[in-house]
């Protein structure tokens, strides 16, 4: 038996207060897909260093004499995955399974997560950021490119729902 | 006060605390029920309304203790990182991040809260976007004229709607609180079995009630760096709390003394004070005086800061705001630059026909006006620098 999750308006006030936290300690919001560039940045610089040496996106990520993964937004990442891991000890829901709707085949849920998270992440570039980092951080600092970013994933996510309904219900 | 990094709290320590609070991040998230891909889709499909729940009331719950900390003076949100905002970038790239998160089920950050519990569907998620980022890399000569258009730097959304920040806190209070009314009726229709009614219904309205009083009160806030200002610039106020004057005469004695204890404060504009101004002259704008960035300047007791600007009645204002932010050992340059001008600089040469103690005085003035004149030249064009810089975060940058 599983537990169920927490009154979500509770879940959003916690929420709330951990950026708020993060805001007031240290000057910045929260993130996640700044993350995955560093974990890209450090890839690319270890496997290929004379191609990322000359390419300005994993140029300017690569701080000099440090390694991309010495940054704020790594250890807090690790912290969710941490976090995460915890509170699915405690209520019980650590399973290795695919989720997906019984009606949708596997190979169908492994190809929608996989293009879905490379378009994520490359719409969290042209966003500097994605749903924490760009909408949920910039909402709590007033910043106009964070709501815009907010209402366009949202606002395109509900323009296309109705195409991708076969994948979900 | 705040923000605690760097002054509070080193770099080193502020990775540890990252981490830490990422823990509570990842917690609280999966706790909503972020880590199930079905649950947060639900969201489009009007079956589940738990991410625009928990997202909306984390952001005013953020936003609001954001504007409450900043009206208290707690935290300089002149340091604070704030999203730049490129318009035609941050629209294409949430256009392209909608079509993901329909598509993929997850955002990164509830993918990499769906793989800690075991979803393989997260970790896929995770690895499309350590994919997706490759390819932005890749292609990102080729995009950097949309990547960089339509920047406006530090915008708040309440600027370009002509509204304070308090005021836009209200409009987003009432959208949230009337999105949870729509949306907890629109479940009840589409999902009759769902689960997400735990308040009583009068503990919702009590709530809701609050968060509108909240709404009011923030929107009620007068926005302390306007209030500080407008004290300062009150003529009331400033007959009240009178600042010292300190004349041309003996600044320039000081300066020609090499006096250490006596700093010139220029008040005008950068751009101004780049071209010229007095020798030893720091260049401070008056609503930069608020956050962090001249504190160990300015609260140096022993030292007297000497306001000035073109005119007396700037440099007052300026004066007055560093004595209501507490500074002590405050004055003002009686007459203001001009007058120093006229007095000292273009002083006429000492003839003969004077009594003894103008003569003196004419005397005097001659050899500053030499003697400053040279340091001027000196010190030539000086940049203003900007002495504490804004905290970099985000996710792009």
């Amino acid at each position: 038996m599983k537990t169920r999750y927490m009154n979500p308006y509770l879940a959003g006030f916690l929420l709330g207060l951990v950026l708020l936290a993060t805001v007031f300690i240290t000057g910045r919001g929260l993130g996640a897909s700044g993350a995955l560039k560093s974990v890209v940045t450090s890839t690319v610089w270890a496997v290929a260093p004379g191609h990322a040496a000359k390419t300005a996106f994993f140029q300017s990520a690569h701080p000099e004499g440090q390694s991309p993964l010495m940054e704020w937004l790594v250890f807090e990442a690790l912290g969710v995955l941490l976090g995460a891991f915890l509170s699915g000890v405690i209520s019980d829901r650590l399973t290795f399974t695919l989720e997906h709707p019984p009606h949708v085949k596997s190979w169908v849920r492994v190809a929608g997560a996989f293009a879905g998270g490379a378009l994520f992440g490359l719409g969290s570039q042209f966003g500097r950021g994605c749903t924490s980092g760009a909408a949920l951080s910039g909402m709590a600092v007033l910043s106009a490119g964070g709501f815009l970013t907010m209402l366009a994933i949202f606002g395109s996510a509900y323009a296309v729902a109705y195409f991708f309904r076969k994948l979900w219900i | 006060m705040g923000p605690l990094v760097p002054d509070i709290i080193s770099p080193e320590l502020n990775l540890i605390l990252g981490l830490l609070l990422g823990i509570a991040f990842g917690f609280v998230l999966e706790q909503a029920g972020f880590s199930s891909s079905r649950k947060l889709v639900g969201l489009f499909y009007g079956t589940d309304f738990t991410v625009l729940r928990v997202f909306f009331t984390a952001g005013v719950t953020a936003m609001s203790g954001v504007l409450i900390l900043n009206h208290f003076g707690l935290l300089d949100m002149d340091i604070v990182y704030i999203n730049p905002t490129f318009v035609q970038s941050a629209i294409l790239g949430g256009a392209i991040m909608g079509v993901g998160f329909v598509l993929g089920g997850y955002c990164p950050g509830t993918s990499v809260c769906g793989a800690a519990i075991g979803k393989i569907d997260g970790m896929i998620f995770v690895l499309g976007g350590l994919f997706g980022i490759f390819a932005f890399g890749e292609a990102y000569p080729a995009i950097l004229k949309i990547y960089t258009a339509g920047s406006y730097g530090d915008l708040l959304v309440s600027q370009p709607l002509g509204i304070s920040q308090g005021q836009f806190a209200l409009l987003l209070i009432v959208v949230a609180v009337g999105a949870f009314a729509a949306t907890t009726w629109i479940e009840k229709r589409v999902n009759p079995e769902s689960e997400s009614f735990r308040f009583p219904h009068r503990a919702q309205r009590w709530a809701a009630a609050g968060v509108l009083v909240l709404g009011l009160i923030l929107a009620a806030l007068p926005d302390r760096k306007t209030s500080l200002l407008s004290a300062a610039a009150d003529p009331a106020y400033q007959r009240a709390h009178p600042v010292e004057r300190i004349t041309s005469d003996e600044l320039a004695f000081h300066i020609m003394d090499g006096d250490r204890r006596i700093l010139p404060v220029d008040v005008r504009d950068a751009t101004v004070f780049a071209k010229t101004s007095l020798p030893g002259a720091v260049n401070i704008q008056p609503p930069t005086m608020l956050g962090k960035e001249w504190r160990d300047v300015l609260s140096q007791d022993q030292n007297r800061k000497v306001f000035f600007a073109q005119d007396e009645a700037s440099a007052v204002r300026a004066a007055t705001l560093a004595r209501i932010l507490g500074y002590k050992n405050v004055a003002v340059l009686q007459g203001g630059l001009d007058g120093f001008n006229r007095t000292i600089l273009q002083a006429a040469a000492p003839s003969e026909g004077l009594p003894e103690l103008e003569l003196g005085t004419a005397r005097f003035r001659a050899r500053a006006a030499t003697e400053i004149a040279a340091l001027i030249k000196q010190r030539g064009g000086v940049k203003p620098v900007r002495r504490i810089k804004k905290v970099q975060g985000g996710c792009g940058s």
